[in-house]
């Protein structure tokens, strides 16, 4: 990553206008023009330090349901009890950590009763039980990673 | 916490987006030309869904790792229950933290009910910043842990059929 790549992730992470030519728009800003900006940011996206682009949809307040789950996987079984969870739709991303509790990952569905049906599929699939840990209240959430 | 319901443009413009936006000059027009309405009418819908909070936000994910930012870590937090929501905005608020939730206890085998991403180049600079936490939480906090992350076994962000 040289300068640029720098001043397009950084400046990227949030406020991406609506208007006829935003990436024009965003390369103005930071210098460039907006045919390198669309090809770096492709270049970016490909090789995955950027995960993704686009607008972050609420689940919750589409109705929906979202929820982190913990689980205590013997590490043994662990591969076994990581393709089962990974293979759920509604399994939108998975850590392992180094703790008992070393399986963390997050169910959004469609419905709240939806995340009531994936905890059930999945203590049933793996055999293992999952702690479900929604979140209770959430405090200034911003991010801050500079690139 | 309140809810909106989508109505159908609002959903195709959804199921539109929700992989990413088109990288091409005119993205708006793009998905318009897609779900066979105007841009206008498009990027009026996104203003909407930015302003009753159903988009977060539009913008890049990025990867930590790849930024350099290899150490990840969890830190948890067992805070008394009548100050958690005033030091959880404190904590939240430290440049250090990226996300800062309070979550149920699950006991006896987890007692942390406060959760405070961290993010750092080692796992030194991540120790460092939990102890700004600990130093802000003081006595109420009576455990405390870091969970390092040491793999990503799935990410694809949310998705909706």
């Amino acid at each position: 990553m040289d300068a640029l790549d720098r001043a397009i992730v950084n400046r990227l992470q949030d406020g991406f206008p609506l208007c006829e030519r935003p990436y024009a728009a965003v390369a103005e800003e930071i210098g460039c023009s907006e045919d390198e900006l669309l090809a770096r940011l492709d270049d970016l996206l490909d090789a995955r330090i950027l995960t993704r682009f686009g607008p972050m949809y609420h689940a919750e307040r589409l109705g929906g349901g979202l929820c982190l789950v913990a689980m205590k996987i013997p590490p043994p079984d662990f591969e076994r009890v990581a393709a089962l969870v990974n293979a759920l739709p509604e399994v939108a991303h998975n850590y392992e950590r180094e703790h008992a509790f070393n399986m963390w990952f997050v169910l959004a569905t469609e419905t709240p009763q939806g995340l009531t049906e994936a905890l059930a599929r999945i203590e049933h699939d793996t055999g293992y039980p999952a702690y479900a840990m929604p979140k209770l209240r959430e405090f200034f959430v911003e991010l801050k990673l500079r690139a | 916490m309140e809810t909106a319901a989508l109505d159908a443009l609002d959903r195709l413009i959804l199921l539109a987006t929700q992989r990413g936006l088109p990288l091409v000059a005119r993205p708006y027009h793009a998905v318009a030309e897609q779900i066979g309405v105007s841009a206008e009418e498009v990027m009026a819908r996104m203003q909407r869904m930015l302003d009753t909070g159903i988009i977060r936000r539009i913008g890049a994910v990025p990867n930590h790792y790849a930024l350099g930012y290899t150490a990840n870590g969890m830190t948890v937090w067992d805070v008394a229950d009548d100050r958690v929501f005033a030091l959880g905005s404190a904590v939240g608020q430290l440049e250090a933290v990226s996300h800062c939730y309070l979550r149920p206890r699950k006991l006896p085998e987890w007692p942390y009910n406060l959760f405070a991403m961290v993010h750092g180049h080692d796992r030194a600079e991540v120790e460092q910043k939990a102890q700004q936490i600990a130093d802000l939480l003081g006595p109420a906090c009576s455990a405390r842990a870091i969970l390092y992350s040491t793999r990503i076994l799935k990410k694809t962000g949310l998705r909706f059929a």
